[in-house]
C-alpha cells in the first residue's frame, strides 16, 4: 500500500509541503463523512427527542398519580422503576446507533462509486488508506462518541424533568437522586459504549469491505453470505457454530466487559416471569445499575475474542484499501 | 524532464486490448489533445497516467510511477475525469472548504474569484446546480490548484455551446501559463483546435498520429479542387477525398502548398477533417457533431 507518503502527510504535513498551507486530510475526511451522512448524529438525536417526549408524558402522569403507584411497589421494585427509563433511554440510543453504523458502513465505499464522485475524491491528494480509515473511524469512534454525548445530555435533561416533576408533586427528590447515580451511570455508559464499539469493529470493517467490493446491493452481499453459511452448516453437519459465532460477535461484548452476577439478566427476568405467571410483570433488568465494581476491563482486554476481532477488522480494512485502489466507478 | 513519458504502455481487460503498447512523450508546457473514437483507449491511457488503473510497460508522470507513487503524484496532478463527478450532496461552500483542507496547493482566494464570476451560490448543493454550473464549479476548483499537470477527460460533455466555449477560454486565459501541461480529450475537436499545441490520434489502442500543431499546419493541406484539376490532384495522392456540394475536397499530407494552390482553393484542414481522413468513415461517428 502507499502508506509512507500518506502517513507523513498526516503526522508531519509541514515537512512535505514546506511553505504551503498545512493540510489535514484525515480530519477533513471525517468532516466530509459527517456532511454526507447526517444520520450519524440526526438519528441518535431523534431517538433522544422521542424518548424525551415519552418521558415528559410519564413525568406528568407520575406527578398526578405517583403516590398511588408507589404504594403498590416493594422498595426494590420502586428503585428499579425509578431508574428504568434512564436505562431504556441509553439502550435505545445505542441500538439505533448500531443500526445507523451498519447502514453507514455498508454504503461507505459503495455510494461514492455509484455516484462516480470517487473520481473527484481520487483527484485530490488524499490516499486510499486515509479515506478507508476515516470511514472506519465513523462507526468505531465518532458514532460511539455521539452516542455517549447525546445520552449524557439526555440523562441530565431527564433527571432535571424528573426532579421538577417530583418537586411539583411533592414526592421526595432525594429518593430520585439516590436511585439515579448519574455520574456512575455515565461511567458505565462510556465503558459499555467503548467496549461495544471495539467489539463490533470487525463487523463494521467487514461491511466497509463489502461496500468496496459489491457492484450492486451491497446490503445483500453483506447479509446473505453469512446466512448461507449458517444454512449450509446446519444442513451439512447439523451444527450451529457459525450462527453462535455471529451472535457472540453481535452481543458478546457485555458478557466480556462486565462481570454480571447473572450472565443473561434478560433471560433470567423472562424465566422469572414465566414461573410466576402472566399477571406478574416482567422486571426489566437494569443494566446501568451495574455498579462500577462490575466493570471488568481486565477480562475484556484479555479476551481473545477482542483481539481476534481487531485482527479481523484490520484485515478487512486492508482489503478495503486495496479495493478502493483497484475498483472503478460503477 | 518530460511531463509524461511512456514506453510500451499496455493495458488489457480480459481478452480486450485497450492499449496495445504505446509510446508517448509529452513535454512540459504543452496542451495535448488526445483524440479518438469511443473505445479507442483514450480514457484507459488517461487512467493509467492518473494512477487509477494498473498497467504493463513503462510510464513516468512528472518523473514518478503513477500506480505506485500515486499519493505523492496527486499533489502535482489534477484532473477532471468527467462532467458531474462532484458529489451531488455536497454544498458549494463545503467542497471549497474540503479542497482547501486537503490540498496543499489550493489557493482559496483564486477559487472564490472564479466563483464570483458565475451565478453559483455558496449555499447551493451540487444537485441544485445546472450541469453547466457544476462544470464551472469544478473548473474553479481545479484552476485554483497550482498543479503541474491537468488532465481533462471529456470535461464539457453534455454542456451547451456557451458553457463549452467559456470553459476553454477560461482555461486558456486564466490558467495556462506555459509551464503547466494540459492533456484533454473531447469529441468536440473543433472547439479545442485553437488552444492545442500538440495533437495525438488514438485508435484501437494505438497511436495513429502524433504531431505538434505547427507540424499539423505545415503538413496538411485541404484543397477544394477545381473540377478541371481533379485528375491532376489525384496524382498527388490525397490521403482523403470527399464531396461537398459536388465539389471534390482533397486532403494532402506533405505536399507543397504552392503547388496545391494551382489546383483550387487551399486551406488548413480542421482536426475533425484529418480525423475523419485518418480513421475512416465508420469510426468517426463520434465526431460528426
Amino acid at each position: 500500500m502507499s502508506t509512507p507518503s500518506s502517513t507523513m502527510s498526516e503526522s508531519a504535513p509541514t515537512t512535505m509541503s514546506a511553505g504551503l498551507p498545512t493540510t489535514r486530510p484525515f480530519i477533513w475526511s471525517v468532516r466530509r463523512e459527517l456532511w454526507e451522512n447526517r444520520s450519524l448524529y440526526v438519528a441518535p438525536l431523534s431517538v433522544a427527542g422521542v424518548i424525551l417526549f415519552g418521558f415528559v408524558i410519564s413525568v406528568i402522569g407520575l406527578a398526578r398519580h405517583g403516590k398511588e403507584m408507589r404504594a403498590a411497589l416493594t422498595p426494590d421494585q420502586l428503585a428499579s422503576a425509578i431508574v428504568l427509563p434512564y436505562d431504556i433511554a441509553a439502550v435505545a440510543v445505542i441500538v439505533v446507533s448500531v443500526i445507523v453504523g451498519f447502514f453507514y458502513s455498508v454504503n461507505a465505499l459503495y455510494s461514492e462509486r455509484r455516484e462516480r464522485s470517487i473520481l473527484f475524491w481520487k483527484s485530490l491528494p488524499v490516499s486510499n488508506l486515509t479515506t478507508v480509515l476515516s470511514k472506519a473511524f465513523m462507526p468505531i469512534v465518532v458514532l460511539p462518541t455521539i452516542v455517549f454525548g447525546v445520552t449524557v445530555v439526555l440523562h441530565v435533561v431527564m433527571l432535571l424533568l424528573n426532579t421538577a416533576g417530583r418537586a411539583v408533586a411533592g414526592t421526595s427528590v432525594s429518593e430520585l437522586w439516590a436511585h439515579v447515580p448519574l455520574f456512575q451511570m455515565e461511567i458505565v455508559l462510556l465503558y459499555g459504549v467503548a467496549t461495544l464499539a471495539l467489539w463490533h469493529a470487525p463487523i463494521y470493517s467487514y461491511l466497509i469491505f463489502v461496500s468496496g467490493w459489491a457492484k450492486k446491493t451491497p446490503i445483500l452481499w453483506a447479509v446473505l453470505p453469512p446466512l448461507a453459511l449458517i444454512v449450509v452448516e446446519k444442513i451439512a453437519f447439523d451444527t450451529g457454530y457459525i450462527g453462535r459465532l455471529i451472535s457472540y460477535r453481535l452481543s458478546g461484548s457485555f458478557d466480556e466487559a462486565f462481570s454480571l452476577p447473572t450472565r443473561t439478566p434478560l433471560r433470567a427476568a423472562v424465566q422469572n416471569h414465566a414461573a410466576h405467571g402472566a399477571h406478574h410483570p416482567v422486571q426489566m433488568p437494569a443494566i446501568p445499575t451495574v455498579g462500577l465494581g462490575q466493570l471488568d476491563p481486565l477480562h475484556f482486554l484479555s479476551s481473545p475474542g477482542l483481539w481476534l476481532g481487531l485482527l479481523v477488522a484490520a484485515a478487512f480494512l486492508a482489503g478495503a484499501v486495496w479495493l478502493r485502489r483497484t475498483r472503478e466507478a460503477i | 524532464m518530460s511531463c509524461i513519458e511512456a514506453h510500451g504502455l499496455r493495458k488489457t481487460f480480459g481478452t480486450t486490448v485497450a492499449l496495445a503498447g504505446i509510446d508517448l512523450k509529452v513535454e512540459e508546457g504543452r496542451i495535448l489533445g488526445l483524440i479518438g473514437p469511443n473505445g479507442a483507449g483514450k480514457s484507459t491511457a488517461l487512467n493509467a497516467i492518473l494512477g487509477l488503473v494498473p498497467y504493463e510497460g513503462e510510464l513516468k508522470v512528472l518523473g514518478r510511477n503513477p500506480w505506485t507513487e500515486r499519493d505523492a503524484l496527486m499533489r502535482d496532478v489534477c484532473f477532471v475525469a468527467d462532467v458531474a463527478t462532484l458529489p451531488r450532496w455536497i454544498k458549494v461552500s463545503q467542497v471549497v472548504d474540503y479542497v482547501a483542507g486537503v490540498h496543499p496547493r489550493f489557493d482559496r482566494a483564486r477559487a472564490e474569484t472564479f466563483l464570483a464570476r458565475t451565478t453559483i451560490k455558496h449555499t447551493s448543493k451540487v444537485r441544485e446546480l445546472s450541469k453547466g454550473m457544476v462544470a464551472q464549479l469544478h473548473l474553479a476548483l481545479v484552476m485554483a490548484i497550482d498543479a503541474k499537470l491537468l488532465v481533462l477527460d471529456e470535461p464539457t460533455l453534455g454542456l451547451d455551446l456557451l458553457y463549452r466555449k467559456q470553459f476553454y477560454d477560461t482555461l486558456l486565459n486564466d490558467y495556462f501559463d506555459h509551464t503547466r501541461t494540459i492533456v484533454v480529450t473531447t469529441h468536440q475537436v473543433e472547439e479545442i483546435q485553437h488552444i492545442l499545441t500538440d495533437l495525438m490520434f488514438i485508435d484501437r489502442g494505438r497511436i495513429v498520429l502524433s504531431c505538434s500543431m505547427e507540424d499539423f499546419e505545415a503538413r496538411y493541406t485541404e484543397v477544394m479542387v477545381n473540377p478541371e484539376h481533379i485528375a491532376a490532384a489525384r496524382t498527388l495522392k490525397p490521403i482523403h477525398e470527399r464531396q461537398v456540394f459536388s465539389r471534390a475536397i482533397m486532403l494532402f499530407d506533405r505536399v507543397n502548398r504552392e503547388q496545391l494552390a494551382q489546383l483550387g482553393e487551399v486551406r488548413t484542414p480542421s482536426i475533425a477533417d484529418l480525423f475523419v481522413a485518418t480513421m475512416g468513415g465508420t469510426n468517426a461517428q463520434g465526431l460528426a457533431a
